[in-house]
């Protein structure tokens, strides 16, 4: 079982402030860590800088016009600033966007070889690769000859998770796996995350706006507004958070609340 | 009603009539199909893995067949010099990668289109200033490419096949069969698909795609220099060339702008038909109906298929 204490930290976001195209500024000082082994969330509304921030650890924010200004990044303690995509894919660490982004004109089992495309490997170790992800999410087994495009969102989501399990990644970077997903769907794709955390030893950085969701799944979490960093703790602490409760749980003091009561914040948000 | 005889009547009785003029158009105009086809090859390449419609591909196929003449004409061995026209287009796919298409990343496509005309004008001048403009003949018999042709009798009559269409078809072929492999079965084909599909996906799997774009543009240089020293063994090699590139639009339109197969397909379709429709057809229209055939076909593509027979499925999820 996860131990926060003893856990070693992998990745350390140390005060990063980001630009984009020069001039719009997103984040403005962001600090995280995330521990070997642990799923750590990243809450926040939108706009408030989630997928900014992984987009910098993943260094696909270049590609995007997009630059780290201040601060450092810090994976196993080497500093990643000069690394593209592709390094850090290599190093273990890989994102998987927002939105899903599949190939779409590929069939699924095409999706998850490239997948592998940083590894060097020979055909029979790809199968078991392949294999391992379809035990994990047998209803891609039972797609892998469709094209991406042509599958249900949950599908897709799955697609993109066991995509970047290809790369045997030591810490996938998770953004809105919830995103337009039923429910149902959304604790189906959780269960099968903190499967992989527990038993491939995964750790995971995920972005989300289902706090809920999120707060039941990780282990700790920050809680991100307009690019910075405005809470953090154990997920149970901010489970329990008064603050959060209101907010981002959409529960008063006294329990559950109308739609009457809520319109206008009673609690003036004390970290602000 | 003389029309309508003229229009379904009298082209079929031709046919019938004789056989051995029909085997001779079909022949002909296949192989002028594979030619447009593999032109349009080296646009669907390029399209495929960078979303461009790269307006410099004819001049690459004229820089191809250039180049390998004057390297010849200075006393390189024929099949050297085919080593180093593919050297050269090496160099350039990685200049024009470090240069244009690494700065242009995530910009919009019309920005790419443009820096490619602007590409094929830096090239059109550097080609004349390294190579001269003059025409000149292609070195296709020194590379070892039959000259002739045969004639097969057939109904009476008899159907030339000229060695070197023979041999344009067999290379086609091969390098066609050869591509679909890499594409379908090799680990960067998929890469070059994947790039296509979605770049910033494709990014954070950890492809690179400064690799696949120089990769993919000296693809489309080898497809040139083989365009190149087929058609310029039909003609002299001379800037003029680039025109045969106005004729790989319709074959795109027709066979879809993503497939290799399509281009294939589109471009025997262009060459089989505009031959046929030119002999059987023409004299009701007057002459020069092979000028335009090819653009109203592609205009009845784009108003009823767009994506053109094999492009890429338009997904839309209900």
């Amino acid at each position: 079982m996860f131990d926060e204490k003893s856990a070693e930290t992998v990745l350390d976001v140390s005060n990063i402030e980001v630009v984009y195209n020069n001039i719009i500024l997103v984040l403005r000082g962001v600090s995280l860590s995330v521990e070997k082994g642990g799923i750590t969330a990243l809450l926040g509304g939108n706009g408030a800088g989630k997928s900014t921030t992984l987009k910098s650890i993943s260094n696909l924010l270049k590609s995007e016009r997009g630059e780290v200004t201040k601060g450092s990044i810090s994976y196993n303690g080497k500093n990643i600033k000069e690394f593209n995509p592709a390094d850090m894919v290599k190093m273990g660490v890989i994102q998987v966007m927002e939105g899903r982004h599949c190939f779409e004109h590929l069939t699924v089992e095409e999706n998850l070889l490239t997948g592998a495309y940083t590894r060097k490997i020979n055909s029979s170790e790809l199968k078991d690769s392949l294999e391992l992800v379809y035990n994990y999410f047998p209803r891609l087994r039972e797609r892998r000859k469709s094209l991406a495009g042509y599958t249900s969102g949950g599908e897709q989501q799955m697609c993109a998770i066991g995509r970047a399990l290809m790369s045997t990644p030591e810490t996938i970077l998770l953004d809105e796996p919830s995103m337009g997903l039923a429910p149902q769907l959304v604790e189906e794709i959780f269960e099968i995350v903190k499967q992989l955390n527990e038993k491939e030893n995964v750790s995971f950085l995920l972005a989300e706006q289902n706090t809920n969701v999120a707060l039941k799944y990780a282990h700790k979490g920050y809680i991100l507004e307009s690019g910075r960093v405005v809470m953090d703790g154990p997920a149970k602490e901010l489970r329990e958070n008064p603050d959060v409760k209101e907010f981002y749980l959409g529960m008063s003091e006294e329990g559950r609340s109308s739609f009457k009561e809520t319109r206008s914040y009673r609690r003036r948000k004390r970290w602000l | 009603m003389d029309l309508l005889t003229g229009i379904f009547i009298t082209p079929f009785a031709e046919m019938i009539g004789l056989p051995d003029l029909f085997f001779q158009a079909l022949w002909d105009g296949f192989v002028s199909g594979t030619l447009y086809g593999l032109i349009a090859l080296g646009f669907v390449l390029i399209f495929k893995a960078s979303g461009v419609f790269n307006f410099a591909q004819p001049i690459l196929v004229v820089l191809a067949a250039l180049a390998l003449i004057s390297f010849y004409k200075m006393g390189v061995p024929a099949w050297i010099s085919v080593v180093l026209v593919l050297i050269m287009f090496y160099a350039l796919a990685w200049l024009i990668e470090r240069l244009i298409l690494r700065k242009l990343v995530n910009t919009d496509g019309n920005i790419l289109f443009m820096s490619t005309v602007a590409l094929s004008f830096i090239i059109i001048g550097a080609a004349q200033w390294i190579f001269g403009g003059r025409p000149s003949s292609m070195i296709h018999k020194e590379l070892g490419f039959p000259v002739g042709s045969v004639e097969w009798p057939m109904f009476g009559g008899g159907v030339y096949f000229e060695l070197l269409d023979i041999s344009a078809a067999v290379v086609a072929v091969l390098l066609i069969v050869c591509l679909g492999l890499f594409f379908s079965r090799t680990k960067i084909g998929r890469g070059l698909r994947a790039v296509a599909d979605d770049h910033q996906a494709a990014l954070s799997v950890g492809i690179s795609l400064n690799q696949i774009w120089v990769i993919v543009w000296f693809v489309a240089g080898v497809v040139a220099l083989v365009t190149g020293i087929f058609w310029g063994a039909r003609s002299d090699v001379s800037f003029a060339l680039q025109i045969i590139g106005f004729k790989a639009l319709p074959v795109l339109i027709i066979g879809g702008f993503t497939s290799v197969p399509g281009a294939i397909v589109g471009g025997l379709m262009i060459g089989i038909g505009e031959k046929m429709f030119e002999i059987y057809w023409g004299p009701l229209l007057g002459s020069g109906v092979e000028g335009w055939f090819a653009y109203f076909i592609a205009l009845g593509f784009l108003l009823f298929k767009p994506q053109g027979l094999f492009g890429d499925k338009i997904i839309e999820r209900v």
